[in-house]
């Protein structure tokens, strides 16, 4: 009976260990297959050129500048809506509403919808309906607006990362202590004054993680975009946010599935990969540094 | 002794403290709130929005009747090929492509891209048809499509076969819901399991220390891009996977669901992780106490305490792989068959927007058909959220409540 | 006698379903200590944040009863919150200084006020540094972080920061509760030198210190006023036995 009972506590033991194993196995084989595919072709030059022969050769810079402008414009949308969003979940809401509760359900459902559906929404609102009427009164029904650019794609993406916002600025506006609120309004200041000048100052931290962990998804996401902006190759880069981009994700997604000869540019879609993935860990990374930092400084 | 209080400098009166109207405390207010509705409004508005769009789907139906069918004019050559490959032979790194691949290039070449070259055609037509979506339609284009869905009417959106852009469209969504079941079922096969059980040990088994390790370590997975995920499910996975199983299609759904179970297991991990410790120490320190060991502690107090947020995990873990685009696009060979054998190819919903979004003319009954899809997606995901939702709320307050009582 | 500044009037304060104050009568003197004091949890604190109307920012509180200051009900519908508490400023128990310098944080309360110029900020800032005794400390380093402080420092800083509102009234939490016995003693000597010009209520749990700086005494016990009196009295005579076990440490 005892030896049976270790035997069962054993394994389980053992494989709930060797599921932990499994799980970084493969990160770690995923990490190190895209190193070694793409170490090779990886360089400054690569970094820095376009693309040549039908981008069979030469390297990826529109994709890195049309990624970076994304991520630009996404937060310029999505970094203050968010904060603004947490700011009155925390300060101006009151915690049971149900106008809180109901915006929290909202904020979290966000959360979990799928990147395409956010794709469709981009196409069916602000390409058709928002940029169809922009075009309808400022163009005098001429096509510049209702299709898919830079713009609408960037606000797509804003509204995938607003969640990833709302939750870190939130968090981070829990962490000022109340103490401090308190010693500002009893000097006198107003809600907003204290918000403004020690609510905000107190959870920077917070609104640069969420800001951080927005653009490494923003950076990494492909399907918002599929039909709301990315284009496969320009020649030029976007001077407005009227023109098309060109992306990392979507530019290993084209290559290795859209393209004549895959095999030929395999070294460039592993480079691609090694550089998005680099990009990504990057910025998560150091968010979670920040992070780590902040719940700290609460203990 | 009211008169005496006059006398001094500093006093409390009436004056000195009315009530102070400051607009920019009032704006900042108003402001604030109306920013924060927003999201709500987002949810609305893509919920109307996503269904708007999905009108022409049953729009056509009625067109079709009343119109006499006319045979599929000028229709454009790229919008055939690529599809019909597609039903046939998943073969190549992505099904979808073969027949397509001889006419793109030459796109790649010219100084501009293929999108730019392509879309605002089709973009131009969505203008005239939103704009005047009764009337008879001047642009040959526009007819042609709409014509070439003449057959393609509501009923056959539950037959059995999906091909929305031959001679003569069937958007039947048969082939994409198993596909989708197939691939879903998979993946949680496999990352329910794992994820659990690793949740298991990070939070009852692993040594602080360790457990300091895993869980960003896990969680970084959850950081990986999809496109990455589906470019190593892609190339390395596949590979190896058809060498171990030997099995005839590359691209399948079992090679899909693991890689979608990659993307699903941090999900799983986080929330169970997440539920197995917001069981309260009394309860295993009471089963402890009892002479239990560890593992009998884990199992049999920790995790039924801990089975809502457990069966919350699975249920976003089901939300994650149900809508996952990229790599269902990438890995799962996108053939619209509604076969069961795990080994063979096929396309799950996600990806069939993803897909032939870019391709489709704006209005007509297969972008309509699209987007009842994305409908239908979203309908699904706001289910299984607020389902997860209310178990988690509900059922895990009662639970510890109801116990510890 | 000097006249009176602060008069409540059955003033009875519910948290939720939970009563914190029970029909609170008392007359606080203007330009004197009033010290309140009595075990914890007997509703000092709560007494003390319904006179600036702190307890307005806790949702379950409701308040019966009149607060009159100067014969003005506080509570009244038309009184603005905000001007009310620039009149009267707080000191908490645990001392709280913004994460700003030392300079940022004294003009603070100036700056809200709509004082932007630099060379009066910096005259408030050096009056009110040197009304809380700490000027000579500090007035090399005003740049500089007020966290870098020593606790009785950031205290007197707090104080200071009150001071620069110009208020009439200073409600004072505890103040020295988490202070070594130096700097307790020289917020002692500030508050003796303070109540020159202002109106203080401070919450003790030190009889010592109640018996040192205030002029009268106000007992709390379980949410009602046991007794009020002149501290010298209440040290030495009180009417009420509950008080008198109290004093002298045989409960509480
Ligand atoms: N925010 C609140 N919500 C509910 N009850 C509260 C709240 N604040 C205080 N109380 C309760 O009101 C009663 C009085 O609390 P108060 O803080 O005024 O006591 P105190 O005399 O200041 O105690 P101490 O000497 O420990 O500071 C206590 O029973 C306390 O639990
Ligand atoms: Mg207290």
């Amino acid at each position: 009976m005892r030896l049976k009972n270790k035997l069962i506590g054993g394994s389980i033991i053992t494989a709930s260990a060797l599921s932990v194993v499994l799980i970084l196995a493969i990160i770690v084989i995923i990490l190190v297959v895209t190193i070694i595919g793409g170490k090779d072709t990886l360089s400054w030059k690569f970094l820095t050129s376009f693309p040549t022969d039908g981008m069979m050769k030469g390297g990826i810079f529109p994709a890195i500048y049309g990624t970076a402008l994304l991520v630009i414009v996404m937060s310029l949308a999505a970094v203050p809506f968010g904060a603004i969003t947490a700011i009155y979940l925390t300060e101006y809401a009151h915690e049971k509403s149900w106008i809180a509760q109901t915006i929290r359900f909202a904020v979290r459902t966000l959360a979990t919808v799928p990147s395409i559906i956010f794709g469709l929404f981009g196409l069916g609102f602000f390409i058709k309906y928002v940029g169809g009427g922009m075009d309808h009164l400022f163009m005098g029904g001429q096509l510049k607006w209702a299709q898919p650019n830079l713009l609408w794609g960037s606000l797509t993406m804003a509204l995938l990362t607003l969640p990833v916002v709302i939750v870190s600025v939130e968090e981070a506006i829990r962490t000022v202590p109340r103490e401090l609120r308190e010693a500002s309004l009893a000097l006198g200041a107003t809600k907003w004054q204290t918000i403004k000048k020690v609510v905000i100052p107190g959870s920077i931290s917070g609104i640069m993680t969420g800001t951080i962990l927005a653009v490494s998804r923003g950076a990494g996401e492909v399907a918002p975009i599929l039909f709301t902006g990315a284009a496969y190759y320009l020649a030029t880069l976007p001077t407005s946010v009227s023109d098309q981009f060109m992306n990392l994700g979507y530019h290993i997604y084209v290559l290795s599935t859209q393209s004549s000869n895959v095999d030929q540019t395999l070294p460039i879609q592993f480079a691609t990969t090694l550089v998005l993935l680099m990009l990504t860990f990057t910025l998560n990374l150091t968010a979670v540094l920040i992070r780590s930092r902040l719940r700290r400084r609460i203990k | 002794m009211n008169s005496d209080y006059k006398k001094t400098a500093y006093t409390f009166t009436a004056e000195s403290l009315r009530k102070k109207f400051r607009f920019s405390e009032y704006f900042a207010e108003k402001l604030i709130t109306s920013v924060a509705f927003l999201s709500i409004a987002i949810i609305i508005l893509i919920f109307f929005f996503v269904f708007r769009e999905s009108l022409p789907a049953f729009k056509s139906v009625s067109k079709t009747k009343a119109q006499t069918t006319e045979a599929a004019v000028n229709k454009p050559e790229s919008y055939g090929g690529n599809e019909a490959a597609a039903e046939q032979k998943p073969e190549t790194y992505n099904g979808a492509e073969p027949s397509a691949a001889p006419q793109k290039p030459e796109t790649y070449t010219g100084a501009d891209s293929e999108t730019t070259a392509n879309k605002p055609e089709s973009y131009g037509v969505v203008k005239d048809s939103a704009l005047s979506e009764k009337e008879v339609n001047p642009d040959g284009n526009l007819v042609s499509s709409e014509s070439s869905g003449g057959e393609g009417s509501l009923s056959s959106l539950f037959s059995n076969e999906w091909y929305p852009v031959s001679e003569n469209p069937r958007y039947g969504l048969i082939p994409l819901f198993v596909g989708t079941l197939k691939v879903t079922l998979i993946a949680m096969l496999f990352a329910a399991p794992v994820a659990i059980l690793a949740a298991l040990f990070s939070s009852a088994f692993a040594p602080a220390w360790l457990r300091e390790w895993i869980k960003p370590a896990i969680e970084l997975l959850a950081g990986f891009p999809s496109v990455v995920i589906g470019f190593f499910a892609l190339m390395v996975m596949a590979t190896f996977l058809q060498n171990v199983f030997g099995y005839e299609t590359r691209l399948n759904s079992f090679v899909g669901g693991i890689a979608m179970a990659l993307a699903a297991i941090p999900v799983i991990f986080t929330i169970t992780e997440d539920a197995l410790t917001a069981v309260p120490a009394t309860y295993s320190e009471a089963s402890l106490a009892l002479g239990a060991t560890k593992w009998q502690t884990a199992v049999f107090v920790t995790l039924p305490a801990a089975t809502p947020g457990i069966f919350a995990a699975v249920l976003l873990g089901v939300g994650r792989v149900f809508g996952e685009t990229m790599i269902a696009l990438m890995a799962t060979g996108n053939a619209a068959l509604s076969s069961l054998n795990p080994f063979e190819s096929v396309r799950t919903l996600a990806a069939t927007i993803g897909a032939e979004m870019a391709e489709v003319v704006f209005g007509d009954m297969h972008y309509g058909v699209l987007f009842l899809i994305g409908s239908i997606l979203f309908i699904f995901n706001f289910t299984l959220n607020a389902l997860a939702e209310f178990y988690v709320k509900v059922r895990l307050v009662r639970k510890i409540q109801g116990r510890g009582a | 006698m000097k006249e009176v500044k602060i008069v409540t009037k059955d003033l009875t304060l519910h948290y939720g379903q939970k009563m914190a104050l029970n029909s609170i009568n008392i007359q606080i003197p203007e330009k004197e200590v009033t010290a309140f004091i009595g075990p914890s949890g007997c509703g000092k604190s709560t007494f003390l944040r319904s006179l600036n109307r702190m307890n307005d920012l806790i949702p379950s509180v409701h308040i019966k009863g009149e607060i009159l200051i100067d014969g003005l009900n506080i509570y009244e519908k038309k009184i603005d919150v905000v001007n009310l508490r620039k009149k009267i400023g707080m000191v908490f128990q645990k001392s709280n200084p913004f994460a700003k310098s030392i300079f940022e944080n004294i003009a603070y309360g100036p700056r809200i006020n709509g004082i932007n110029d630099k060379k009066k900020l910096t005259e408030i800032v050096e009056t009110s540094l040197k009304n809380a005794a700490i000027w000579d400390e500090v007035k090399d380093r005003l740049p500089d972080s007020a966290l870098g402080l020593s606790g009785g420092q950031q205290q007197r800083l707090c104080i200071a920061r009150t001071l620069a509102v110009q208020p009439e009234i200073i409600l004072m939490d505890e103040p020295a509760s988490a202070l070594d016995p130096i700097s307790t003693g020289k917020i002692e000597e500030l508050i003796f030198e303070l109540k020159k010009n202002y109106t203080i209520v401070i919450v003790t749990h030190n009889m010592q210190q109640a018996a040192r700086v205030s002029d009268h005494t106000a007992f709390f016990y379980l949410g009602e006023l046991i007794e009020y009196g002149k501290t010298r009295k209440i040290f030495t005579s009180p009417d009420i036995k509950q008080t008198e076990e109290y004093i002298t440490g045989r409960f509480g």
